[in-house]
């Protein structure tokens, strides 16, 4: 067991870390033994071109679909069969590709959502509970999330209707929501996808801030320039597989990256 | 200062209730009654359907199973009627988790199905008169008067209030579970079921949980029938009540306490006052029915949200 010692090594730097991780859809292999690891403290961008299986690898993480062969770890814990909201609750949160908002709720309610699993009290707290401790949890909740709602920039839409919000801000609030759960890593599955140029760059400083707060945080983006200033570290996915790990400068420069975004030159 | 018209209506509404059977004669205290029943029912059935969202078309089997217990307790043990009402909730809560448990996972529609046929097949056990106790298809008789305090509740407006009551103490506990931890999660799940999971709600069991707290309360309703009829036969329990408060729910505004309340007035009204229409009162209902649904699909009183009880609890709103 040669490899074995490297492995322990880098776990005990890292906070999350794929082995080997392969998931097939019948007979397609949309992941195929896919290993990086995710430093704690850091900002790491997973990219690639569409279909590369970029959005199951974070479907595998969040527990949404379990691997086939491989190991997730998260801070030392193995993740394979842990429900979704078992995964949230050691400290993963995400955001959706294609925005998922409870649509008919208010900001606040929404942000609330991840609160709930902190907070206790079930039917009979419901009905009949005048306990302060309640009360308690309930007003630090609203005030968690107002704060949260604040900090990516959703002061004055605090009870607005999520479908009400423009675009730009349904993806702030659903950053808001997942910041609730106070995550220690952020999972964000293309933050800036529909984004004009200046709500970009506000989500280039918000990321920034939220590392600040020493969360660490994955990301799948397209927007090349995001990733390249947001990232310190890049992992290339192609047809299922790592083609490249490093940093934006080596990635960047990588022939085999090149190709796979270009084509080789006989295609062209 | 949109509360305080609530307050007021609601106050309003409960004062004329409260002196309803003063001016009314027996006949339409019977129909109040009845009202009562179905509004308990479909309050249930809002927890499950208007809350979170969850297709049950299958109600009236908890209902049923309910009214059973509380008839077999009642007339082969002889325990008074009324202490029956936890039990009867209690038993058909366990049968909802029981029967919930595996298919609950199922999407909408799937669901739906799913719920139906427990309907029927409860429906269809009860006129085979299972474990021979449930009397087949004459159902169960005799079923002891209710006692209160000493009184002896026979009398239609005596009733009134004993279901009223209950109508008030269910609308006070659930308005204050829709406000709380619990009532948002169930929303949350309604909203969507993926980004719930991912917040960390444990959706399997919400959905689960509220399944069998609007079952509780549909046996306990069920109670309350039996105690009021004296005589339950499985006829009561048809697929057609199913679908009647289904219709309740959805034409009222899901997730809407008053919608709710409203609706059951005009579903289980509205044909008693059509019956001059005698044949016809049936088509005259369903056309109304269609209607109502083609010009306000969102219900006639939609849930509003709750935007003001969160400003009120949460200082760090400012002005």
């Amino acid at each position: 067991m040669k490899a074995a010692e490297p492995t322990v090594e880098r776990e005990q730097r890292s906070l999350l870390t794929l082995g080997e991780v392969t998931k097939s859809f019948g007979g397609l292999t949309a992941v195929d033994k896919v290993s990086f690891a995710v430093e704690a403290g850091s900002v790491v961008g997973l990219i690639g071109p569409n279909g590369a299986g970029k959005t199951t690898v974070f479907n595998l993480i969040t527990g949404h679909y379990q691997p086939n062969h491989g190991d997730i770890r998260f801070a030392g814990q193995r993740l394979n069969g842990l429900p979704t909201h078992r995964i949230i609750m050691l400290g993963i949160a995400r955001t959706f590709q294609n925005i998922r908002l409870f649509q008919q709720l208010s900001a606040l309610e929404n942000a609330l959502a991840g609160c709930h699993y902190r907070m206790r009290g079930g039917i009979l707290a419901g009905m009949f509970g005048f306990l302060p401790y309640q009360r308690r949890a309930e007003q630090e909740a609203v005030e968690r999330s107002v704060g949260e709602l604040e900090f990516v920039g959703l002061n004055q839409k605090v009870a607005t209707v999520a479908k009400n919000l423009s675009y730009g801000d349904q993806r702030r609030l659903e950053i808001a929501r997942a910041l609730t759960t106070q995550p220690r890593l952020l999972i964000l599955d293309e933050p800036a996808g529909g984004m004009n140029e200046q709500e970009t760059e506000a989500l280039i400083g918000l990321i920034e801030q939220i590392r600040a707060r020493g969360i660490t945080i994955l990301l799948i983006e397209h927007d090349m320039r995001l990733v390249m200033r947001a990232c310190e570290k890049l992992v290339v996915l192609e047809h299922g597989g790592k083609i490249a790990e490093g940093s934006p400068e080596q990635v960047r420069n990588d022939p085999r990256v090149i190709e796979a975004y270009l084509g080789t030159e006989d295609e062209v | 200062m949109k509360p305080r018209v609530d307050v007021l209506g609601a106050g309003l509404f409960a004062a004329a209730m409260a002196v309803a059977p003063l001016f009314l004669n027996a006949y339409q205290v019977d129909v109040l009654n009845s009202i009562g029943l179905y509004a308990l029912l479909a309050l249930g059935l809002n927890l499950i359907l208007g809350e979170a969202g969850l297709f049950n078309m299958g109600h009236a089997a908890f209902y049923a199973m309910g009214a059973y217990t509380a008839a077999i307790l009642n007339t082969r043990y002889q325990i008074p009627v009324l202490w029956t009402l936890p039990l009867s909730g209690a038993v058909a809560g366990a049968f909802a988790l029981a029967v919930a448990r595996p298919v609950v996972h199922l999407r909408g529609d799937y669901l739906l199905i799913v719920t139906i046929g427990v309907g029927e097949i409860v429906r269809i056990a009860l006129v085979n008169d299972v474990f021979g106790i449930t009397g087949g298809a004459n159902g169960i008789f005799g079923i002891g008067r209710p006692r209160l305090f000493g009184l002896v509740i026979r009398r239609p407006e005596q009733f009134f209030y004993l279901i009223w009551g209950f109508v008030a103490l269910t609308i006070f506990l659930f308005l204050r579970l829709k406000r709380s931890r619990f009532g948002r999660a169930l929303n949350f799940l309604r909203e969507d079921e993926v980004a719930a999971e991912g917040s960390g709600i444990d959706t399997a069991y919400y959905k689960l949980v509220v399944f069998g707290l609007g079952a509780a309360w549909a046996g306990m309703a069920g109670t309350l029938f039996a105690a009021k009829m004296t005589i339950i036969s499985p006829e009561s329990f048809s697929f057609w009540e199913s679908v009647v408060l289904f219709m309740i729910v959805i034409l009222g505004g899901a997730g809407s306490i008053p919608g709710v309340l409203l609706a059951a007035f005009l579903v289980v009204g509205l044909p008693e006052l059509f019956r001059e229409f005698a044949g016809a009162r049936m088509l005259v209902f369903g056309l109304v029915m269609m209607v109502m649904m083609v010009v306000r699909p969102q219900g006639l009183w939609p849930a509003r949200g709750r935007q003001k009880w969160l400003a009120v609890s949460g200082k760090a709103l400012g002005p």
